[in-house]
């Protein structure tokens, strides 16, 4: 990602060794920074949230469309994950130069769903064997303000809770050929269960502290971060280590800790916005893009 | 008013026989020549302006410093001040030594010598006051809001210092205690800054970031005055919109009334 030089002593001022729970901006080791998080966004896709967290900006769409099984899993429906670094976001996202961090954002995406409890993909199936409900979840980078992986998986989150699966029919005729027959009434449709659907959280280490939610800044003066995804009931679904460089054993056990603690707390606070979102229905005030 | 023939400047287009300016800002009118001067810009440098700028380069005899302006600035070796204040030719061996004095990503206060014609500006650090700087802050916001003034370095009752940068790039710092050290000096004090110090930098920082995004003009009084009207508040919680607006409607109340 962007390569930010910073004198040496800005970085001793941020992070240098005993400073106590304090960040340049105020906040502590576990605060997040403000976040907005909309939904239904994207007037046609199956699903869209777009999440705004301090300067970062994620718009995710989710369409559902049929598709074959996979051949190993024949009874369930399956999620694909593409990510698109917009050139907006930083000039070195210029013409192919975002497909590096884009497939290693789709990768992570991967493994973090990999687990089979994260989302019911048996419910998205229709005929076992021949026709199974696919999940495109398209990822937009709009803007880089740090912190990506957290605030994709976030946007990921509302993005399925918002997607809305046409009901369908199977229909068998004497000659024992399928027709697939879609409900006529648009609002008619199934909703898929989020609850055990994982956040990532990253942790950066930096000096001798572990931050969440690290700014552009911040994580330039951080040499290791632990990414991991946490399921709001505090359960661990993958971890990845990024950076050029260690982590104490130790370190790890406690970065991991702290990374279920806000997991937890990070879950309650989404879910609590998808609710108040969902509850005001129709009558909601989309802001957008323009607001 | 109907035009029949207008000579026209940059960042003018006509519609329906109006000519309309292309950026959005102040207006300035000199005589016959109406300017605006826009919001959001890049920094325009010009002779006696007081810069912080980042070092992006170290050529021959000369520095690249980055000052948000459209071209690079240029900070010759020979407008740099040496350790201990010596007048003398610059050699070879100073040449040679340049890394030493200041690296990429060095952060450094400065003052426009002279503008080039192509624009791009030559910076001076000629006085023992401008220099490398230490431990700090920076916070870039736009070159529109930093207000002209007498002395571009403040020293905040508060317990912080801060020199506000005409090319937008605001430095906070802890106060030194010693105010005659060499200053323009390359030795960096490292040693960790206290907590009470540590705490009223990062609430200047959001006040700052507070003023800039509701778009008031920056300076020592309004800074100030911000600060002390988020005292109620915790230093996280200033970057709350809501909080944010609250601040700043009290800071501009303030300053009216030290007006009228």
């Amino acid at each position: 990602a962007k390569t930010f030089t910073l004198l040496q002593s800005e970085a001793v001022f941020w992070n240098g060794k005993d400073l106590e729970d304090l960040r340049v901006d105020g906040r502590g080791c576990e605060d997040y920074r403000c976040a907005e998080v909309e939904t239904d966004v994207v007037s046609n896709t199956s699903g869209s949230a777009r999440v705004k967290l301090g300067h970062t900006d994620i718009l995710v769409g989710v369409k559902a469309e049929m598709g074959t099984p996979k051949l190993e899993k024949p009874d369930e429906g399956y999620l694909e994950f593409f990510v698109d670094c917009s050139a907006n976001a930083t000039p070195e996202f210029e013409g192919r130069g975002g497909e590096e961090l884009g497939t290693e954002i789709a990768n992570t995406l991967y493994r973090v769903f990999s687990s089979e409890s994260s989302v019911d993909l048996k419910s998205l199936c229709i005929n076992p064997r021949e026709h199974c409900w696919v999940l495109y979840v398209d990822v937009l980078l709009l803007e880089c303000g740090g912190n990506l992986f957290d605030a994709i998986s976030i946007a990921v989150k509302a993005a399925l809770f918002n997607t809305r699966i046409p009901k369908v029919r199977v229909l068998e005729d004497e000659e024992g050929s399928k027709e697939i027959e879609l409900s006529d009434d648009p609002y008619d449709c199934i909703r898929l269960n989020v609850d055990d659907v994982p956040c990532i959280v990253t942790l950066s280490k930096i000096g001798y502290r572990h931050v969440v939610d690290a700014t552009l800044q911040e994580e330039a003066c951080s040499l290791a971060s632990l990414l991991i995804s946490v399921t709001s009931k505090g359960a661990l679904t993958s971890m990845k280590k990024v950076g050029k460089g260690s982590l104490d054993p130790e370190s790890i056990f406690e970065m991991m800790e702290m990374g279920k603690r806000v997991g937890k707390s990070l879950h309650i606070a989404l879910q609590k916005i998808l609710d108040e979102e969902e509850s005001l229905g129709t009558s909601r005030q989309k802001v957008g893009f323009l607001g | 008013m109907r035009i029949i023939f207008r000579p026209r400047g940059h960042g003018t287009y006509v519609e329906e026989e109006k000519l309309i300016a292309s950026v959005a800002g102040a207006v300035e009118r000199v005589n016959k020549l109406v300017c605006v001067r826009a919001l959001k810009t890049r920094y325009n440098g010009e002779v006696g302006d007081i810069v912080v700028g980042r070092i992006t380069e170290v050529q021959q005899k000369r520095w690249k410093v980055e000052t948000n302006s459209r071209l690079d600035s240029v900070l010759l070796l020979s407008s740099m001040n040496l350790p201990g204040g010596e007048l003398r030719r610059r050699s070879a061996e100073d040449e040679l030594a340049m890394r030493d004095y200041l690296q990429e990503g060095d952060l450094i206060s400065a003052e426009v010598q002279s503008v080039f014609s192509d624009g791009a500006v030559s910076l001076h650090t000629r006085s023992l006051k401008y220099g490398k700087l230490g431990q700090g802050v920076l916070v870039q916001v736009s070159p529109s809001l930093v207000k002209r003034q007498k002395t571009h370095f403040h020293d905040l009752p508060c317990g912080a210092s801060v020199i506000l940068g005409n090319n937008g790039f605001i430095w906070i710092y802890p106060t030194p205690e010693q105010k005659d050290e060499e200053a323009g000096g390359f030795t960096t004090n490292l040693e960790p800054v206290p907590l009470s110090d540590r705490e009223v930098i990062s609430r200047l920082r959001n006040c700052i970031v507070a003023l800039v995004t509701q778009n008031l003009m920056l300076f020592d009084t309004s800074i100030l005055y911000c600060y002390e009207a988020s005292l109620s508040h915790q230093i996280k919680d200033i970057l709350k919109p809501e909080v944010m607006e609250e601040i700043v409607l009290e800071t501009r109340q303030r300053l009216l009334d030290l007006e009228g």
